[in-house]
């Protein structure tokens, strides 16, 4: 009732709407489809020739294994984090929480040349493996450390507020019936965070896949080893190959978009997990 | 209450998980935790936020200043700060527009519409910019008309800067609508049942609740518009003190090897990356 009520009283609908669904179709959809729509002008042998091309699909291999190790460490040391803010005091606390949002806030061609000054051979942390052969910056693993450096604050920032609502009762009431502290963790606490962890490691493998400032300084560049899939649509940008660059593009967008529904689901998931796990179910 | 608004969490202390026999780990298990955790912060986090200021300063205090001092400095930090006027006032119209009719009133498809506000979340940057040159460019869509108008976007400023509205787009309204949505309906109707008109029941009831929020999503919005490089750099053609924004800038002087101009121009942004973390832990305490 104060729904139906809420909508006769309150004005603006139309107006709001209407200028959202303007302002969006400007701006994100009719460009967006741009690419879909010159991608079809394309002959399927010429499309097919492009994204399946020995450089691109090399290009696919980096990006996808990059990402998801990146997105794995993340989810390690996310968790890690989140777990030693929630549940413990420490010096220096408050500056490590406001800190974790870095990423976010640093442009990325400023941490994509400090990570690459950082790790190349000469560098504070370079210079502590090339005595031992490892090559760090570019390499395929310098592509790692750029996006694991890009992507932590996504995991610790989904998992951090689930885990300071999670009710302690859960906890209390394994110990009661016996349950070791590991076992409480494994099997109430990490089932718990399951959703969350899922969601945190979606977010961050899909801000990996098209991440390109942070990694084009320290990834080294070299065709078929260390070439990102968003590298391939500028270097024929450069090319004046622009129906290369939209084909590669449609490949990358339809990732996105299949990304992000799942990321959709798994927060759905992850908050009707939350709404029962703090009770608000009950109330 | 954390999530009151968008991403803010209240600081708590950990003294309830501590107390309790049911939640303490054991002092070796707590080190390892603790130990890992922070060695991990100061290597990927700490470490490359200092190195910005060491790197910038390596050759001396002249070359610093001399590097942040130049015309073409000056031009790029000109072009930095007219493509976030443009992008934030407009972004932020559209966030208030959208969290109003989303949070404020029930209709069809208001799930789909959340979902297409994010999208440019997930669109890589490069695409971002592509999109642009496909609709804009030599060979886009309006190529022919603008050229015969001689009006030019890519590799012009107004691509800039539309690159830069699209991957700030999301920022002010995925703060906004979780808000309102929170806030609900009553206070307005309340104010518009007490006479007030609609501009009065937005100005005077609704933008003093939501106005943390806001801000948190304007500082947001101003740090990736002043950051992004990968959309800008596919549209701006690096002309040299034209069309390079801060990042471009930094990218410029990097790939001609003078690394210390390079990160000196690179602490300007390291600085207002800080600035905007320092201001959003202000928020936090503020709406805490």
């Amino acid at each position: 009732m104060a729904q139906t009520v809420g909508k006769r009283v309150l004005p603006g609908f139309g107006l709001s709407l209407g200028y959202t669904l303007v302002y969006l179709s400007l701006i994100v959809l009719i460009p967006l489809s741009a690419v879909f729509i010159n991608a079809a002008s394309m002959q399927w042998s010429e499309f097919w020739q492009v994204v399946s091309s020995p450089q691109v699909v090399a290009s696919y291999r980096v990006s996808f294994l990059t990402s998801l190790l990146a997105a794995l460490i993340n989810s390690f040391f996310g968790l890690l984090l989140a777990w030693s803010l929630v549940r413990y005091n420490f010096f220096g606390k408050r500056l490590v929480d406001a800190l974790i949002d870095l990423p976010f806030a640093l442009p990325t061609a400023v941490a994509g040349i400090t990570l690459s000054a950082l790790y190349a051979k000469n560098g504070w942390i370079g210079s502590l493996f090339a005595p031992l052969g490892i090559k760090l910056a570019f390499t395929p693993l310098g592509i790692l450390i750029a996006l694991t450096f890009i992507g932590l604050p996504f995991v610790v920032r989904t998992i951090q507020p689930v885990l300071q609502e999670l009710s302690l009762e859960f906890e209390e009431a394994a110990a009661t019936l016996g349950a070791s502290r590991w076992q409480a963790f494994s099997r109430v606490v990490l089932p718990a965070l399951l959703p969350a962890m899922l969601t945190g490691f979606a977010l961050a493998f899909a801000r990996a896949v098209g991440e390109y400032g942070s990694v084009i300084f320290i990834a080294g560049n070299v065709p078929m080893v260390s070439e990102i899939t968003p590298l391939l649509i500028i270097t024929r940008l450069e090319q004046f190959d622009v129906a290369g660059a939209t084909a590669i593009a449609t490949v990358m967008l339809i990732v996105s978009f299949s990304l992000l529904l799942i990321i959709n689901g798994l927060q759905h998931w992850a908050s009707n997990r939350k709404r029962y796990l703090t009770g608000e179910d009950l109330a | 209450m954390s999530g009151m608004v968008g991403g803010i969490q209240a600081y708590q202390g950990a003294d309830i998980y501590e107390l309790s026999p049911a939640t303490r780990e054991p002092k070796w298990a707590r080190y390892t935790i603790l130990g890992l955790s922070l060695a991990f912060f100061a290597i990927f986090l700490l470490m490359p936020l200092l190195a910005v200021f060491v790197e910038a300063l390596r050759k001396g205090w002249d070359v610093y200043w001399q590097a942040i001092t130049h015309p073409d400095t000056g031009a790029a930090i000109r072009l930095t700060l007219l493509a976030a006027a443009i992008a934030i006032p407009l972004n932020l119209v559209f966030g208030v527009a959208a969290a109003w009719c989303i949070s404020k009133f029930e209709f069809r498809g208001k799930q789909l519409l959340i979902t297409l506000i994010d999208l440019p979340f997930s669109v890589s940057p490069v695409v971002a910019g592509l999109v642009y040159v496909l609709v804009f460019g030599a060979h886009g869509w309006f190529g022919e008309w603008l050229s015969e108008h001689n009006i030019k976007i890519i590799f012009a400023v107004p691509g800039i800067v539309l690159a830069t509205i699209f991957v700030t787009f999301p920022f002010v309204a995925r703060e906004l609508i979780p808000l309102m949505q929170a806030q609900g309906t009553d206070a307005e109707e309340a104010a518009v049942s007490l006479g007030a008109s609609g501009w009065q029941t937005f100005w005077r009831v609704t933008l003093p609740s939501i106005k943390w929020g806001l801000l948190y999503g304007v500082i947001l919005c101003n740090a990736r518009a002043m950051g992004e490089f990968g959309a800008v750099s596919v549209v701006s053609g690096h002309l040299r003190g034209q069309t390079t924004t801060l990042p471009l800038h930094v990218e410029i002087l990097y790939n001609e090897y003078q690394f210390a101009a390079a990160f000196a121009v690179a602490s300007l942004l390291a600085l207002l990356a800080l600035v905007t973390l320092g201001i959003k832990l202000f928020i936090e305490w503020r709406s805490a």
